[in-house]
């Protein structure tokens, strides 16, 4: 055998010492890998194992984690289908399709407006946008706790209107919107902002040369230039509202559940582990799927424009 | 060009524009407001007070979440931003670097997956492998998830920065460590004091991981104000709420202008 290293000269002989720049890796994948890969791996384990006599859960091979999800053991053992895991997982889709749509509708006009500010009072309002972010999310929830409440601002002006008193419009699936909502839409206005400002005005003008209304111009030159904006925006905002837990606590009370308030549920206590594993990993496959559906088509939208 | 004829304008954004901010702060504003009520019930307005402040301040369950949460974030803030730094390191600056793109999404992974799964994961590691103190688990946790939040401004500032001034030091026979400690770190430092302050904000925020790895004694601030919350609206939660605003509202202004004006500084 001859040498390879020596085969041709025209290739320069790789250098094989050390890698300095695969040192700086180590760290990271050490910590990854202890408290990400090894304990998701572990939740999807867990997810196909038996519940434990004291809680917690005992290896093995069993599917009850998921059948749960569909069916629940009667008194004398038959499997009877229950709906009410399956529609906690419809509300949790529903919401977090709402929100998201809620906060693109409000995030394009207000994203447009502020990228069309002079300069200064530009960078101003976006950092008014950004600020909240920066606050705590529990008291931005909080907040919204105290607004619907019994005796809060909203049904204290409704009742001007003629609403009853005492009314109270938390613990329904609303409240947990509206809460939702607020706490995500800077996570939108940001992305939308970005690319609309990226926008060539001169195009605007020439759909307007050639005779396009503004709902034209709109529909046909502004939504699709900012597309990847959106897509982001709209992966930041339904991927975290997929996941959702302080708001369905707080804000839909023990009625109103949603899959993140459910796993919360299911460990909180000690309940239920293979439940609760079953449960986070069909929430990290609904994640996945949202995931490479947006960011292909985003990666796609910026590849072509 | 006049006003009316600017086909770039939609009419009515202004005022959405407006009341979006309204909506955005009002929330805010009502907290600030009931937290001077003397009233013990939230909803109910009697007179202006400050005493609420004075037994929020005086509340030794929460200075004890505040010490710990500082504790927790401050060295999840650390361990994330050296991680952070030496990964985006090795990924922009590597050569002939393997794994790369598999090696930022590992990096990043934390910011695409839901908490409440990752919570509930190291909660099964953790109890498998035997952990039990309280602070080690929550930092452990914590510096995992903080660290694609160091990791991203600090790799938009390695990657915008030219080469030449790291080229030029070398040329000088500067050593390798010398060209990374004289060189890269001052100049990448806007970036690293960001990723730091955004490491450390996400982790005085978090909720669902400390709650789920709570054990006595290793309460933090938002779990914290969990509890109180559960206990019912009360003028000393507004109190403490208002702080925690006044707070944040001093670290993100701090925070933001430094990265404004070393975003207009040329390189």
């Amino acid at each position: 055998m001859s040498d390879a290293g020596h085969a041709s000269p025209a290739v320069p002989r790789r250098r094989r010492a050390l890698n300095l720049a695969y040192l700086g890796l180590v760290p990271s994948w050490l910590l990854m890998g202890f408290a990400l890969l090894m304990p998701i791996m572990i939740v999807a384990a867990v997810s196909v194992s038996t519940r434990g006599a004291y809680g917690g859960f005992d290896w093995g091979f069993d599917l009850t984690g998921y059948r749960q999800i569909l069916f629940n053991e009667g008194w004398t053992g038959e499997m009877e289908f229950t709906p009410q895991y399956l529609m906690i997982i419809l509300r949790t889709l529903l919401l977090a399709a709402v929100t998201t749509i809620i906060c693109l509708s409000l995030a394009v006009p207000v994203a447009y407006y502020i990228a069309q500010q002079p300069a200064r009072r530009k960078s101003l309002m976006v950092y008014l946008v950004t600020l909240p972010f920066w606050m705590s999310m529990i008291l931005r929830v909080y907040a919204w706790m105290i607004i619907l409440g019994k005796d809060g601002p909203l049904p204290r002006f409704l009742e001007i209107f003629g609403a009853p008193q005492g009314l109270s419009l938390m613990y329904n699936d609303g409240a947990t919107l509206a809460a939702m909502v607020y706490t995500y839409i800077p996570l939108m206005v940001l992305p939308v902002f970005a690319s609309i400002e990226k926008l060539d005005g001169t195009l605007i003008e020439a759909a307007h040369d050639l005779y396009g209304n503004r709902w034209v111009t709109l529909r046909r030159v502004i939504l699709p230039l900012t597309a990847p904006g959106i897509a982001s925006g709209a992966i930041l905002v339904f991927v975290p509202a997929l996941g959702a837990v302080l708001e369905p606590i707080l804000m839909g009370g023990g009625k109103q559940m949603m899959m993140g308030s459910l796993i919360q549920l299911q460990f909180g206590g000690g309940r239920n582990w293979p439940f609760g594993s079953a449960i986070a990993v069909m929430l990290l496959v609904f994640v996945m799927i949202v995931l490479i559906v947006l960011a292909r088509r985003a990666a796609l939208n910026e590849a072509t424009t | 060009m006049s006003r009316r004829h600017d086909v770039k304008r939609y009419p009515g954004l202004g005022i959405l524009s407006v009341a979006f901010f309204t909506y955005l702060y009002a929330p805010l504003l009502i907290v600030v407001i009931y937290s001077f009520n003397a009233n013990r019930i939230t909803g109910v307005w009697t007179e202006f007070s400050v005493k609420w402040y004075g037994s929020a301040l005086n509340n030794s369950a929460l200075m004890a979440a505040v010490e710990t949460s500082l504790i927790v974030a401050g060295i999840a803030t650390v361990v994330a931003t050296t991680i952070a730094l030496m990964a985006a390191m090795a990924i922009i600056r590597g050569k002939n670097l393997r794994f790369r793109r598999l090696s930022e999404t590992v990096v990043n992974l934390p910011l695409l997956l839901p908490e409440i799964v990752l919570a509930v994961a190291t909660l099964i590691l953790f109890s498998l492998i035997g952990l039990q103190n309280g602070l080690l688990k929550l930092v452990i946790a914590h510096s995992a998830f903080c660290t694609p939040f160091a990791f991203l401004p600090i790799r938009a500032r390695l990657q915008g920065m030219s080469l030449d001034f790291e080229e030029a030091a070398t040329d000088l026979y500067a050593p390798r460590w010398t060209v990374f400690r004289r060189v890269t770190l001052p100049l990448i430092f806007p970036g690293l004091f960001s990723g730091a302050m955004l490491a450390f904000l996400i982790s005085m925020d978090d909720f669902i991981t400390s709650n789920m790895l709570a054990s006595g004694g290793t309460t933090t601030l938002p779990v914290y104000i969990f509890s109180l919350i559960r206990a019912g609206t009360s003028p000393e939660l507004n109190a403490i709420a208002t702080l925690l605003i006044a707070a944040s509202l001093v670290l993100a202004t701090v925070a933001l202008t430094l990265a404004s004006r070393s975003a207009r500084e040329p390189n």
